[in-house]
């Protein structure tokens, strides 16, 4: 969509991420090759469509990780702009700080039932070295607020997408039509997860779509977590600026915070995000409820209540999570090497109708998939 | 010498139901009501009462009631009943009034303007009948790092906290100032909800020591009845700065109820007045109190969290920032609503701002300074139901205070009268006559009940939100929308207007 054909869409404004806080519901669906093997992006595209009347055409997306061999140590920034200004304005910000070694349009195809598209690009690049030898951050600090100062400072420009080795495609309409515009069909990956959304307004943004990314985390979610002021007051106090207000965001930066800023191992922090009752707490051996009580003590405010569930993506690996009790659904199966995650079991059928093993975990019970022969990093 | 001023309140009998049995007269410390012998009749010298409903409640017949009297002068909005009659008791006593309890002036309830959120539709409520709903609340410094041992448990600095079964304690009233069976009803109450009292600045009654586990010794500008055993009788030490009711000021336990218990216990003679002064004489600035928070961890070896209490004022976001980098624990924040056992009228009346402004402006810059997880928030100074907790919490704080509600549980009708020393419920009294009429066994019940009755409320209205960890709620301004306020007062309070 350019600037004139904007003018005919006016969206209002007020009522998009960030300006209210919006509701949604959702479907959920993901799989992972613990061997690693490129497994298709299409078949996220089918299962998602078995799960259509969980959304409503207002927010559909994938994320991919391993989809980018020919560029594995390159930030893939994938950026939405609203006009030509926006793009000249964040490309020259990235070109600061960044060796751009390839730019381009994400391709695309015209399909019935997307419209009002922003422009699309994506660039891989690496932290040039001499920004990487003054800044007082680590690199990924760096990246992840260069990300922010776009999406914040640059009006118009949201990235969208900005690990290695990964991507996240996503727009306003349904997940089968999101996918089918993207052209996923020509990308394949260890690990797919994607989302279809029912948010309860009417204008759709397509930065407000999931899966939302901060570097090599995505995360896709279903739910309204009641506990959303208490975390993401608790993430502002860290430097997080939540500022499309919704669930997911605060939760990626939450796991981003735990997982890669404090160290804390996935296992540990679900048990943070979704921790066992005071009363399992107390009935536990000595070392393990001296260690929840720490946690929840120490991270009380990152304690998520309310319906979720989530499938967090990171670079050799992914993690589903059910809210502590089990509000929302969520279905997990194992055939061979691949772990399938899907808030239903039709969505699973239809892409692996006989699963070796079927099961639905309980509330606050990770389900983690990871790389039997992790190279390429990540934690 | 011509009496000025004529009595506010009127016990009216009736005397086709009363039967002479003269409880009235037993009742009232206050002889209010006298029996004449000669004309077998009841009546009253209404000049005397205070109106604490302790005849009322007694009467077997119902034959009485207190009215306010319709006595008046002429109608004035500005010189009103109230202001004439100050300045006709200051005319002829030349001193300060002073006043007991809470400001009865007209100040804006924040709390009434705040409304609480429900569930529909998106996500669903929880029903605290059928799903765990947790009210357990840590009070302390929370650490910063963590990281893994070997074996794979946490190695994290460890600092003392207060754990809370309910996020509601009992805030300080001294002995002394109550009666030690008061004291008693707050430390067996406090015991069985898994909660704290606080022993106020009249130090700690020996008998009372076995309630340690659940009390906290506060440490206030009199230093009265504090000493080494004092402190490690106690889980936490309060240093007490201010109170809401009287910010800037000390306070002064009459001598008439320096009996030989509370001299023994403030360690002070008897019958002299107990004057704490207004600021702690070894603390003149933030620093200076560094040190003492630093002196009173060191004589209990770091094993005891430190709270510092502070009332609320003007520039109390500034004064709570500096405290949370004092090495303080835990910051108790003291609205001007809150009660008091004496204070000076003009100070009860005019000095300070509600703690729900000072709560949510306190929550709010110690985020901005990222020093919020240094400290736990206690906000006290009328939190007067569960739905005030719910808001406190909300607004940003871990636990709350109250003290008026307890004492209100204990018999206590807020006749505003306890600098008199003669209250009639066995409260805010040392004549061993009155204090007994204050059962330990009945009153320490009602306190539980009353928490009981809250926490059970608290849950509810978490469940209604779709909340069921007190964690979740703590902080949750969106949970929130004020309703009447100005954007100014929404600003302050970082809440949104119903409707938004």
């Amino acid at each position: 969509m350019d600037e004139v054909e904007q003018m005919l869409t006016e969206v209002a404004e007020k009522n998009r991420e960030g300006n209210i806080r919006i509701p949604s519901g959702c479907a959920v669906c993901g799989y992972f090759s613990k061997k690693g093997r490129a497994l298709p992006a299409i078949d996220a595209v089918d299962a998602m469509s078995y799960m259509h009347d969980r959304s409503n055409g207002l927010g559909g997306g994938f994320a991919g990780y391993g989809i980018y061999p020919d560029f594995p140590d390159h930030y893939a920034f994938h950026i939405f702009y609203d006009n030509e200004r926006a793009r000249e304005e964040a490309e020259n910000f990235l070109q600061i700080r960044f060796d751009i070694s390839n730019m381009e349009r994400i391709p695309t195809r015209k399909v019935y039932g997307i419209s009002g598209a922003p422009l699309i690009w994506r660039y891989f690049g690496r932290l040039q070295p001499e920004i990487e030898a003054h800044t007082e951050l680590d690199e990924e600090e760096y990246v992840c607020q260069s990300v922010i100062h776009i999406n914040t400072k640059i009006k118009g420009a949201y990235v969208f997408s900005s690990g290695k080795n990964m991507g996240v495609f996503k727009g306003v309409g349904f997940p089968e039509d999101v996918g089918e515009y993207y052209r996923l069909g020509d990308y394949k990956g260890y690990c797919w997860t994607a989302h279809g959304r029912y948010p309860t307004n009417t204008p759709g943004w397509w930065g407000g779509a999931h899966p939302f990314n901060i570097l090599n985390y995505t995360i896709v979610h279903n739910g309204e977590i009641s506990s959303y002021d208490a975390n993401r007051r608790f993430m502002e106090i860290y430097g997080y600026k939540c500022t499309l207000l919704t669930d997911t965001e605060v939760i990626t930066y939450i796991i981003d915070y735990l997982h890669r800023k404090r160290g804390l191992t996935l296992p540990d922090v679900a048990k943070v995000i979704a921790p066992p009752f005071w009363s399992q707490i107390e009935r536990m051996d000595a070392p393990e409820r001296e260690k929840l009580t720490t946690l929840r003590n120490m991270y009380a405010s990152l304690l998520i209540t309310g319906p979720f569930s989530i499938i967090l993506g990171y670079t050799g690996g992914m993690m589903a999570l059910n809210d502590r009790l089990k509000l929302r659904s969520m279905v997990a199966a194992e055939k061979g090497d691949v772990t399938y995650v899907s808030s239903e079991e039709c969505a699973i059928r239809s892409i692996c109708p006989e699963p070796d093993r079927i099961w639905s975990p309980a509330g606050g019970e990770p389900v983690i998939a990871e790389l039997e022969n992790r190279e390429g990093g990540g934690r | 010498m011509i009496e000025y001023i004529q009595p506010e309140y009127e016990a009216v009998r009736n005397k086709d139901l009363c039967i002479k049995c003269k409880a009235c007269v037993r009742q009232c410390a206050n002889e209010v009501h006298i029996y004449d012998k000669e004309r077998d009749m009841l009546y009253a010298d209404n000049s005397k009462c205070v109106n604490c409903h302790r005849c009322v409640t007694f009467c077997p017949t119902r034959a009485l009631k207190i009215v306010k009297t319709d006595h008046c002068f002429k109608p004035s909005a500005n010189y009103t009943k109230e202001v004439i009659y100050d300045i006709y008791r200051q005319a002829e006593t030349g001193g300060v009034l002073l006043s007991s309890m809470g400001t009865p002036k007209d100040y804006p309830v924040y709390w009434d303007k705040i409304l609480i959120n429900a569930s529909q539709v998106t996500n669903p409520s929880i029903d605290p009948l059928r799903e765990p709903m947790e009210i357990k609340t840590f009070l302390g410094r929370k650490p910063e790092k963590i990281e893994y041992n070997p074996d794979g448990s946490l190695k994290v600095e460890k600092f003392p906290n207060l754990e809370l079964k309910t996020p509601v304690m009992f805030s300080a009233m001294s002995y002394g100032s109550i009666s030690e069976n008061a004291h008693i009803c707050l430390a067996r109450a406090a015991e069985e909800l898994g909660t704290f009292y606080n022993t106020g600045e009249g130090g700690l009654h020996e008998d009372l020591y076995k309630y340690g586990a659940n009390t906290i010794v506060q440490v206030a500008s009199g230093r009265f009845g504090v000493h080494a055993e004092y402190l490690e009788a106690g889980r936490a030490i309060e240093i007490k700065i201010g109170q809401g009711a009287k910010p800037g000021i000390g306070g002064h336990l009459p001598g008439s109820k320096i009996g030989p218990e509370v001299s023994r216990t403030r360690m002070i003679p008897m019958g002299t007045d107990a004057i704490s002064p207004a600021p702690h004489h070894d603390i003149y600035s933030i620093e200076d109190l560094r040190q003492l928070v630093f002196g009173l961890k060191e004589a209990t070896d770091y094993r005891k969290p430190v709270i510092v209490k502070i009332a609320a004022v003007h520039n109390i976001a500034a004064i709570a920032s500096g405290i949370a980098r004092s090495g303080a624990d835990i910051i108790a924040i003291d609205g001007m609503r809150g009660g008091t056992g004496a204070a000076p009228s003009r100070i009860r009346d005019n000095v300070g701002i509600p703690v729900e402004l000072a709560l949510a402006a306190v929550d709010s810059r110690l985020r901005e300074e990222g020093i919020r997880n240094n400290v736990g928030i206690v906000a006290g100074g009328s939190v007067r139901s569960s739905a005030d907790v719910v808001k406190a919490i909300a607004l940003g704080a871990d636990a709350v205070y109250i003290a008026t509600p307890a004492l209100l549980a204990l018999g206590c009708h807020l006749c505003r009268s306890c600098h008199s020393g003669k209250c009639n419920w066995g409260i805010a009294t040392q004549r061993p006559e009155l204090v007994k009429r204050l059962d330990p066994d009945v009153g320490y019940k009602r306190l539980v009940n009353l928490v009981n009755a809250w926490s059970h409320e608290i849950m509810e209205m978490m469940g209604g939100m779709g909340i069921n960890s007190v964690e979740a709620l703590r902080g949750n301004r969106l949970m929130l929308r004020g309703i009447g306020l100005s954007q100014k007062e929404l600003d302050i309070l970082g809440i949104r207007h119903a409707g938004e």
